[in-house]
């Protein structure tokens, strides 16, 4: 059977073998993201959506101090969460990459990525277990002795429904993902330039600096994006940990998509939020493009 | 030793990285209603009652069905996603792929709350279905990641060689292609499979009134009575993703070692 012209070009039988994931992806992906969008310029008419171009869910959005006040509260946190996953990771994907012989490097990875493959949801209960009121840190420290009147801790510690708390929770959910690119950019580098460097009378530490982290970083940048932009539309953490005094943007999109049922003004916050996040990762993109660049 | 500040952070970062999952067991096995220390009694009553709940067994049957659709669905849309990101060049090749990875990290929130209304728009009545259709999407790019190693690492002379000795396309699919890539796809269905089982949000938003085994935890949740059960519940979710964890690395490194590859890492 010869086959038709058309299958002759590389593009054209690369794009057939990949048909069906891509239009999966476009029917299941870009189609709702596209309705969505569409969706934040119609009217709600309660049990119905009026198609009528309005820009009233922005203005009713980006108006209301509440949702300036949980969009900077998210961003924060993120930021927060971001910064300290990061740099508690580097030290561990440095361990690995360089002082872990070559055979155990997998069994590392696998003992780091473990944690990540179990229940997010079970994960994050856990850790209101351990922070509660009267949860496994403060019981603990009741009875070693350390807390009661008169002793080293007056009273237990309030942990639970403070953003300390949450930022907790998710750093340590999201530690492999912050891990495993940075992992990746390091055991990229030719360990040969750091050898020529310390040849040329760097120590070990001006090498770091000035060689192993520039070479780093595209890794790094990668670990930032891939924490910070899931954790700004974290919905779990805050409803757990914070017991919904601390809602953060993925909180009041879900009250509005469901409780609320007022799907265009949701769309709106949604649409509102990923453009912001889109703009923040974008910028930090942006910063960092001298690290960045290919080599040629 | 040399370098032994860097082994001791190690050792804490994996002290930190394992506490809460130690404590489940710990806690499950605890015959006190409140999770604190000291621990009262040793008791296997959680895991009785936790056996003997009927809405938690439905919740169990539902998830396991979406899984298992949804991990063979994803690792079959996967292979065709590896397959040509391996064998072809062809232009628009990076935004596109990168179109088809971005669930991996575009909020759950924003993912399952898009499908919502495109469904509910269309008509569309939500059920476990409407759960398979969204975690099929989110599980397909680690699919992606675990199958795409594979194929670019098989040998396209191989194929070359069977096309020669007059086998057709498909039969060389199946008889050459297939049991070198097959570790991987058996991988692949395994990690899809616990994303799956693992996944909240788009349950959440799409399951409609039937109950996964996350949306059934999360309900329980707020009942400080039902927290034993959970954390027993909880315990056998981690013996169950470490089981079926150590199952996938291993069966990856199987297939490594026979495309004779270098062994690259984890499965990210």
């Amino acid at each position: 059977m010869a086959a038709p012209a058309w299958t002759r070009s590389e593009t054209a039988r690369g794009y057939f073998t990949l048909s069906p994931v891509l239009i999966y992806a476009v029917l299941l992906l870009a189609a709702p993201l596209i309705t969505i969008f569409a969706y934040s310029f119609f009217k709600d008419g309660y049990l119905v959506i009026i198609h009528e171009f309005t820009l009233e869910n922005y203005i009713a959005t980006w108006s209301d101090p509440i949702f300036r006040t949980i969009l900077l509260r998210s961003i924060i946190m993120a930021v927060v969460v971001t910064a300290l996953t990061v740099l508690t990771a580097f030290p561990i994907a440095y361990f690995v990459s360089f002082h872990v012989r070559p055979s155990r490097k997998s069994f590392w990875l696998f003992l780091i990525t473990i944690p990540f493959w179990t229940s997010y949801l079970i994960r994050i209960f856990a850790w209101k277990v351990i922070m509660g009121y009267s949860g496994v840190i403060n019981s603990s420290l009741e009875m070693m002795g350390l807390m009661g009147d008169g002793r080293l801790f007056e009273d237990p510690f309030r942990m639970l429904t403070t953003l300390p708390a949450i930022t907790v929770a998710l750093a340590h959910a999201y530690a492999p993902f912050a891990i495993l690119p940075i992992f990746v950019a390091l055991e990229k580098i030719d360990r040969s330039l750091l050898e020529a460097g310390q040849d040329l009378g760097e120590t070990r530490w001006t090498s770091f600096l000035r060689v192993t982290l520039p070479l780093a970083m595209p890794g790094v940048v990668g670990a930032v994006l891939v924490v910070f932009i899931p954790v700004i539309g974290d919905y779990v953490a805050p409803e757990l940990i914070g017991g919904g005094k601390l809602p953060m943007v993925a909180n009041l999109i879900q009250a509005q998509m469901l409780p609320l049922d007022n799907k265009p003004v949701g769309s709106a916050i949604t649409i509102s939020a990923m453009a912001v996040v889109a703009l923040i990762a974008l910028g930090f993109v942006f910063a960092n493009r001298k690290f960045l660049r290919r080599p040629k | 030793m040399k370098f032994s500040g860097l082994r001791t952070y190690a050792v804490l970062y994996l002290l930190f990285l394992y506490a809460p999952i130690v404590l489940l067991p710990v806690f499950a096995f605890n015959s006190g209603t409140v999770v604190s220390f000291p621990l009262q009694g040793f008791t296997t009553d959680w895991f009785a009652q936790m056996a003997a709940n009927t809405t938690l067994r439905r919740a169990l049957t539902n998830s396991l069905i979406i899984g298992g659709s949804a991990a063979v669905l994803s690792t079959v849309l996967a292979m065709f996603a590896a397959r040509a990101s391996a064998r072809y060049r062809f232009r628009g090749k990076a935004p596109v792929m990168g179109f088809i990875m971005l669930p991996l990290v575009l909020p759950e929130i924003m993912i399952g709350g898009s499908l919502l209304i495109v469904l509910l728009a269309m008509g569309v009545k939500l059920s476990i279905l409407t759960v398979i259709l969204g975690h099929v999407l989110i599980a397909t790019p680690y699919a992606i990641t675990i199958l795409s190693t594979a194929f670019s690492s098989l040998d396209p002379s191989l194929e070359e060689a069977a096309y020669d000795l007059g086998e057709t396309k498909w039969s060389t699919f199946r008889r050459v292609t297939l049991p070198l890539v097959l570790p991987a796809i058996i991988s692949s269905m395994l990690i899809s499979f616990t994303i799956s089982m693992d996944e909240f949000i788009i349950a959440f938003f799409l399951a409609g009134n039937e109950p996964t085994l996350p949306t059934y935890i999360y309900s329980q949740l707020r009942f400080p009575k039902a927290i034993p059960v959970i954390l027993a519940l909880g315990t056998c979710l981690v013996v169950a993703s470490i089981a079926l964890l150590t199952l996938a690395e291993y069966i990856r490194r199987r297939g490594l070692a026979k495309t004779g590859a270098k062994d690259s890492g984890g499965f990210l």
